[in-house]
């Protein structure tokens, strides 16, 4: 009864209000949209960093006898030195997961499928290769413990994590998550800011209602009710869509992405996952701006 | 007559009860607050008391606290200072929830600009104060027919306001004032937007539901109106109470 009358105030508010509840329902699906496309490209970072940490070995580069690394200046590695570090590192288990010794023909034979066709690497021959262990760790975050261990070794020229070539890749990746989730802030602060003025405005064009309401004894809660449900329809009509169109662009652009390259990604299971708190966020703000600025604005 | 059978109920009920004072105010004082430390004190230390069933017109020039008073015993604004009982409660110290359920309950309101909602008919503008206070849809739409019936709308339930004339509108505003059985029916300028006949119809309507029990505050400019009523009048000058005259014998005392 009483219900039915406010769901019906609410839909004659929204029907004589309709540009500008249009305007802060696309206001808030382009904020909601950057701040899901940043906690996306968060959740992306985390899925191939968890894909590629797991692939990624630490390499001990031994000395050849044409290194000019300051460690080789004793020559090429010695076969004893060769087999104290193996045996060191088969003491290391169970950090160290697995050891695949690289000889100089073998590192070169993966240089040339990988740069085949590649003119600068054209002249370089097997003994310019450096022959190395590659060093699966069970933790990749505890590379240091082989570093430490092996840098400055005899016969040891270099230690490389490979982390460190993915790592600029993902602080790239890491930064336009930051930019979206910046950008993301700066459109929740327009959507705050529309969703405020635009209560304020409907309080003033509806001020004599409102005061009829007062006089007749209606409390006010149920006077703020239809501006804060009015409000939440239309945050949560930008938020559907928001939500509708991250899901898109993970289904058809990422999916394309993930059928073309040999790369993780992210899935629509993501974009359920993160949706109730997009949903959450949204509706939070819209009935905290809704409920600060009906205090402002709305006499009851 | 129909009027009086809304009202037999309450009319049983101040009979029984001793004839106490509906409302008393205490030395009210209103201050608005202008901006850069400049006051307006509409209301100055106004004391009075209106027994059950009176009718008092509050008269005064624009700017006088008519309007101000009336805010304040309607429970729409509250007092800067002093005190205010309705039916015996302070209601000075309640909550905006409280004061509110006491205009739903307690108090009538019949302003001169009719205050109707313009997109509903009659018939739903006098439901509104039944719908905030829950009441049943089937007893909404049958006190509100009642209410109606009462004004002499029967004909027009069905009309929106811009559909009825002046009269009609004021009708529908006290049948609205009416239809939760208040104690006390405030009409802050009822005819200050109708012609004479009208205004007439409107006072003797008000009268009429005054003889059934219920008290009428009512500020007006019309001094020929209030001639004719032979009422009580308190007068207000400046924020000030200057006169307050018992002119004759009220309500259902008569």
């Amino acid at each position: 009864m009483r219900l039915q009358f406010i769901l019906s105030e609410i839909w004659i508010g929204l029907r004589r209000n309709l540009s500008m509840a249009i305007s802060v329902a696309l206001v808030t699906m382009v904020s909601v949209l950057f701040l899901g496309l940043g906690v996306l490209s968060q959740r992306q970072v985390d899925t191939m960093k968890d894909y590629w940490y797991d692939r990624v070995q630490v390499s001990i580069f031994l000395c050849t006898a044409k290194s000019d690394l300051p460690n080789c200046s004793a020559g090429a590695v010695t076969d004893a030195q060769r087999k104290e570090i193996r045996s060191q590192l088969d003491a290391m288990k169970p950090l160290v997961r697995s050891v695949f010794p690289e000889s100089q023909q073998q590192a070169y034979d993966r240089l040339k499928a990988q740069y085949k066709d590649s003119p600068s690497y054209r002249d370089i021959k097997p003994e310019q290769m450096p022959e190395s262990f590659r060093v699966q760790l069970s933790d990749p975050t505890k590379y240091d413990v082989i570093t430490s261990s092996f840098i400055g070794a005899p016969g040891v020229g270099d230690v490389q994590d490979q982390r460190r070539i993915l790592d600029p890749l993902f602080n790239v990746l890491r930064g336009l998550s930051y930019g979206a989730l910046s950008l993301a802030g700066l459109m929740v602060l327009c959507s705050v800011l529309l969703v405020a003025t635009t209560i304020r405005q409907t309080a003033f064009s509806r001020r004599r209602e409102t005061g009829i309401m007062r006089l007749v004894g209606a409390s006010a809660f149920i006077i703020q009710l239809p501006f804060i449900l009015e409000t939440l329809v239309a945050t949560m009509v930008g938020t559907a869509l928001a939500i509708g169109l991250l899901w898109a662009m993970v289904k058809y652009g990422i999916g394309y992405l993930a059928d073309k390259l040999p790369i993780n990604f992210i899935t629509t299971a993501d974009v359920l996952t993160v949706s109730p708190w997009l949903t959450v966020i949204a509706a939070g703000l819209a009935m905290l701006t809704a409920w600060f600025t009906l205090r402002r604005y709305l006499r009851v | 007559m129909a009027l009086e059978s809304i009202h037999s109920e309450e009319r049983v009920q101040t009979a029984a009860k001793p004839q106490g004072d509906v409302i008393v105010v205490e030395d009210l004082w209103r201050t608005y607050d202008m901006g850069s430390e400049q006051q307006v004190q509409a209301l100055r230390g106004v004391s009075m008391r209106i027994k059950h069933n009176e009718y008092v017109a509050i008269m005064g020039p624009s700017g006088s606290g008519k309007s101000t008073l009336m805010n304040l015993i309607g429970c729409l604004d509250t007092p800067s200072q002093g005190r205010y009982w309705l039916n015996g409660q302070l209601v000075s110290e309640l909550d905006d929830d409280q004061l509110a359920r006491i205009r739903n309950k307690e108090i009538g309101f019949v302003f001169q600009t009719f205050n109707l909602l313009s997109r509903a008919t009659a018939l739903h503008n006098v439901e509104l104060p039944l719908i905030y206070n829950g009441t049943p849809a089937a007893a909404r739409l049958e006190r509100a027919k009642e209410s109606l019936t009462d004004v002499g709308l029967e004909t027009r339930m069905y009309h929106k306001p811009n559909e009825l004339s002046g009269g009609q509108r004021q009708r529908v505003a006290i049948a609205r004032a009416l239809v939760n059985r208040p104690s006390i029916i405030l009409a802050d300028e009822p005819t200050g937007n109708l012609d004479p006949t009208t205004s007439l119809d409107i006072v003797r309507l008000l009268d009429r539901i005054n003889r059934t029990g219920t008290t009428i505050v009512m500020a007006t400019h019309d001094d020929e109106i209030v001639d004719q009523l032979r009422k009580r009048v308190v007068e207000l000058n400046n924020g000030e109470l200057i006169r307050d005259q018992h002119r004759g014998v009220y309500g259902a005392q008569r």
